[in-house]
């Protein structure tokens, strides 16, 4: 299809998403990245049954937390598609960068990048 | 097990205020089983609050460390070869945990990361109920197996009051009515007669009332 995304997305590849442990997306915003966003399988369809249902309530825990420690929970996003979708990935990949681009970089990144 | 609950993320930061060396100690036993303060919950709150601080341009170091349990000396004496590079003890165990490790390292501060909440059982993946109040005497063979004490909202030896209706607690509408509970399980064990007894009055001096409390075995010590 060679479908364009913004390049600023860094897919990390992981066999499902309900692989995706709350620490793991807190460590992303550690490393100082704005947004983070899961893609999982379309709700009903998960390989491994519920792990995108998983995820789905893991991320909405993990949106608390992002709200407690002061990042927003804006900055963190569950989507659903099919890997046969290559177009509504590309469309997400723009909607979310647009999004975070909207919110601004994330506040604890210009502290990380200023070696604290 | 005893079943504990995070404080807010607010609360710890305001107590961590004053320090940037940080000794964040998780425990292995009954906080790791209620989702607490076991390993996965060190790490997410050490995260938590490096993000916090580093959103406020603060330093802050975190060293993360799980117990076996804090309820034990050996296993404290772990963290006494580096608890010194540290300016506090966060300490996620239940308030015995917190306690015991502040009564071995007398000079460091130590902060408590959870409420300890109850002694209570899993009733399904993530959901954690009331079972026992720890008063010292069990009367579960006189009620069905299911304790007066813990599971009426009035502890009442002598149930249900007028509250109960349907087979709920005029508390919450939600909560099943201890005493509803026992007589249902005793007609269930064939054991009803039993709710025909009065239970005597109940001797507080066993459970807190009494002040704290102290169980020895003269043949166990060393």
């Amino acid at each position: 299809m060679r479908l364009s995304y913004p390049t600023n997305v860094k897919i990390v590849k992981v066999p499902c998403t309900g692989r995706v442990d709350i620490l793991l997306m807190l460590k992303a915003f550690e490393s100082g990245v704005d947004g983070v966003y899961l893609a999982g399988c379309l709700e009903g369809e998960c390989h491994f049954l519920r792990g995108n249902l998983r995820a789905k309530k893991r991320v909405e825990y993990a949106k608390t937390l992002l709200d407690e420690v002061g990042l927003g929970s804006g900055r963190l996003e569950m989507y659903n598609m099919s890997s046969a979708q290559g177009q509504r990935f590309a469309e997400v990949a723009r909607e979310m960068t647009e999004k975070i681009r909207a919110l601004g970089p994330s506040p604890v990144k210009k502290k990380i990048k200023g070696g604290g | 097990m005893i079943v504990a609950e995070r404080k807010s993320l607010e609360e710890i930061l305001i107590m961590l205020k004053p320090y940037k060396k940080v000794l964040l100690l998780g425990c292995n036993e009954c906080v790791t089983v209620c989702a607490a303060g076991g390993e996965r919950e060190v790490g997410v709150l050490a995260s938590e609050i490096r993000l916090a601080r580093a959103k406020e341009g603060e330093e802050i170091e975190i060293r993360e460390q799980t117990l076996e349990r804090q309820c034990d000396h050996e296993y404290i004496d772990q963290v006494r070869p580096f608890v010194g590079e540290y300016e506090v003890i966060l300490s996620m165990a239940c308030g015995a945990g917190v306690q015991y490790v502040a009564e071995k390292y007398r000079a460091k501060p130590v902060l408590p990361a959870v409420n300890t909440t109850f002694l209570g059982v899993t009733l399904e993946q993530g959901v954690w109920s009331e079972r026992c109040q720890g008063c010292g005497e069990c009367v579960l063979h006189l009620t069905g197996g299911i304790c007066p004490i813990a599971r009426c909202a009035k502890s009442l030896l002598n149930g249900p009051c007028g509250g109960s209706s349907n087979g709920k607690c005029e508390v919450d509408k939600e909560l099943d009515c201890g005493w509803q509970l026992i007589i249902d399980r005793l007609k269930e064990l064939n054991q009803l007669d039993r709710y025909e007894e009065n239970i005597p009055v109940k001797d507080w001096t066993s459970a807190r009332d009494g002040g704290p409390r102290k169980r020895v075995r003269e043949d166990l010590k060393l």
